[in-house]
């Protein structure tokens, strides 16, 4: 099982915790599908006055683990900000960082990404950084203190799948020893099980089940998924190849005709 | 033998159920604690659609089943129905979400360019495809609650503004009285268990544009709805943020809500602004209403988003069981 920052999860599938029907929803996913961490965002302006408290509460209550998510902010100093307050909310030092760089397709600001990495690792936060599959840009934010990669499977929300395998191939590859998840674009169970079977340690995701028309449903599904590829990864998978190759020996069968 | 009823908080739920009581016969008595009518009540803010139908895009078959009676409901005790309908439009880039929004709904019909320019000639030219439920209604929510005290006062009850009561001195002042508390989010010191969800939406006025029914223009991030009112007016709403706080409305959500009436129309960009509000949705974890009991007094909240839709629904739960003790026993006790 992925280990972040010296502590073992149970659930390679970490799930957000946004646009579920209602809260119970959300609880009955969590509950189905088993996972051990959870994201939530805070939006500055729950924050100030400690006005999202019920929600937070609920969240609390189920007993999974919390890594807050500085969601939607554009700037290295939103992020942090918006890092320190989750800090207090949720009295944990984990921060998922994002620092969007670009409205329509929400992908990282990599630059803003590896400054407030830096700043937040100095400040004693254990970042889990929102990143693309840029090996250069994981280079740094390793350099800066980050013990976890997050790279992108495509734009948040689009489902789209693993849109660049050849990346997360070659991160892996790169970074043998740092725990790699797969943040973003997953749409379905077969995307994240795609995921794992490269070598990922961990699949995040939030719409594909919280817009699901079964949400606790298609929770259990993706929790099935990662559970799958992470054996086959494991299993060490047969390579491809361009010819058949019988299942069954041609040499020594009895010519019948 | 009459019986006789206090109900505390004069919004959506408590004049539902004065008049659903009032109906069966029942004395009544309303305490409000603000000195107008809709001041303190979040749904004096609400979008006032009678929507089961669209609802179930995103809640239980409850709010279907409980919300199909409210448009009669309604119609029975105000002038303020108006049954045309609801369109739900997305742009063409975000078609997938019209398609997922009838892959979760039913009772709609698809409507191709040239319809939607023949119910809606202001959209024309607009959008491709669109989903028309034709059993939904809408109403003027603020002249719908004005309608209800109207029909109480016909009906000799008076709404006793400015008065601030609690259920145990009401139980010393009408010892033989059933109370309905019917606070909202006020209750939360009474049910634990209720949250706010914070809603901000802006009225409108434009004459370049006129809808003759509530549109909704789904967006994977800006989901929004604009319904007609009346003299050229709009509600456009509403946010949805897990937050107890009544607040000023944020630069962001009214970016938003305005990008989002400004994508149906950009008419729209020019229209006047005429009221920014903001209030909480009193809500359970399961997003749907409840009644509780505990003694004689029944609380009935967690109305959500769904305050017009499904109050007449709750008022007929708690009056069914005033009326029979054995619906009243078996409704959950509150902690």
């Amino acid at each position: 099982m992925p280990t972040f920052y010296g502590t073992e999860i149970n659930n390679p599938l970490l799930l957000g915790t946004a646009q579920y029907p209602s809260p119970s929803v959300l609880a009955e996913s969590i509950k189905l599908s088993k996972v051990d961490v959870v994201t939530v965002s805070l939006r500055r302006e729950s924050g100030g006055s400690n006005a999202g408290q019920d929600f937070w509460n609920l969240i609390k209550e189920l007993g999974v683990r919390v890594l807050p998510n500085t969601a939607s902010c554009y700037s290295v100093k939103e992020a942090v900000t918006t890092a320190q307050m989750a800090r207090e909310v949720f009295a944990t030092n984990w921060i998922k960082l994002e620092v969007i760089g670009n409205a329509d397709t929400l992908q990282p600001d990599v630059y803003g990404l590896v400054e407030a990495a830096r700043e937040l690792t100095q400040d004693g936060f254990q970042v889990f950084p929102y990143t693309t599959e840029d090996l250069v840009v994981a280079d740094k934010l390793l350099q800066v203190g980050c013990e976890v990669l997050m790279p992108w499977g495509a734009p948040i929300g689009s489902a789209r799948g693993l849109n660049n395998e050849y990346g997360l191939r070659s991160l892996r590859a790169h970074f043998n020893e740092v725990p790699i998840v797969v943040d973003a674009g997953i749409g379905l169970p077969s995307h994240a099980a795609h995921a794992m079977e490269l070598g990922c340690d961990a699949v995040l995701l939030n719409t594909a089940v919280a817009k699901a028309g079964d949400p606790a449903a298609m929770a259990k599904a993706f929790s099935d998924a990662v559970s799958a590829g992470r054996q086959a990864f494991l299993s060490d998978p047969i390579e491809m190849s361009d010819m058949a190759c019988p299942s069954t020996p041609v040499i020594g069968k009895a010519f019948l005709s | 033998m009459t019986h006789s009823v206090c109900i505390i908080g004069a919004g959506v739920a408590g004049l539902t159920c004065a008049c659903e009581l009032v109906d069966r016969g029942m004395d009544v008595h309303i305490f409000e604690r603000s000195q107008t009518l809709g001041e303190s009540a979040c749904s004096w803010f609400a979008g006032g659609m009678l929507a089961p139908w669209c609802e179930r895009e995103s809640a239980e078959q409850a709010v279907v089943d409980g919300g199909m009676i409210a448009a009669d409901w309604w119609q029975s005790h105000t002038k303020q129905v108006i049954r045309q309908g609801s369109l739900v439009v997305s742009p063409k880039r975000d078609l997938r979400e019209l398609k997922r929004f009838a892959r979760l709904t039913d009772t709609y019909r698809w409507l191709s360019g040239e319809e939607i320019n023949a119910i809606e000639p202001d959209l024309a030219g607009r959008f491709e495809q669109a989903l028309l439920f034709e059993q939904e209604a809408h109403l003027d929510p603020r002249k719908a609650l004005a309608d209800l005290s109207e029909y109480l006062n016909v009906h000799n009850v008076e709404i006793q503004f400015d008065t601030e009561v609690t259920a145990a001195a009401l139980q010393s002042d009408f010892p033989n009285a059933h109370i309905l508390d019917c606070r909202g989010f006020a209750a939360k010191e009474k049910l634990s268990e209720l949250r706010g969800v914070k809603g901000e939406m802006l009225i409108l006025h434009s004459e370049e544009v006129a809808l003759s029914r509530p549109v909704r223009l789904l967006h994977p991030r800006y989901p929004m709805y604009l319904v007609p009112r009346e003299e050229h007016q709009f509600m456009l709403g509403a946010t949805m943020i897990e937050s107890s706080q009544r607040g000023r409305i944020t630069a962001r959500s009214m970016l938003e809500l305005l990008s989002a009436a400004y994508a149906l129309h950009p008419e729209l960009g020019e229209a006047e602004v005429v009221e920014i509000g903001v209030d909480v949705r009193p809500s359970f974890r399961d997003n749907l209403p409840a009644v509780y009991r505990k003694d004689n007094v029944l609380y009935i909240n967690g109305l959500y988003r769904h305050g017009f839709l499904l109050s007449p629904a709750m008022a007929r739960q708690a009056a069914d069981a005033l009326e029979q003790p054995d619906l009243f026993a078996a409704l959950p006790l509150c902690a």
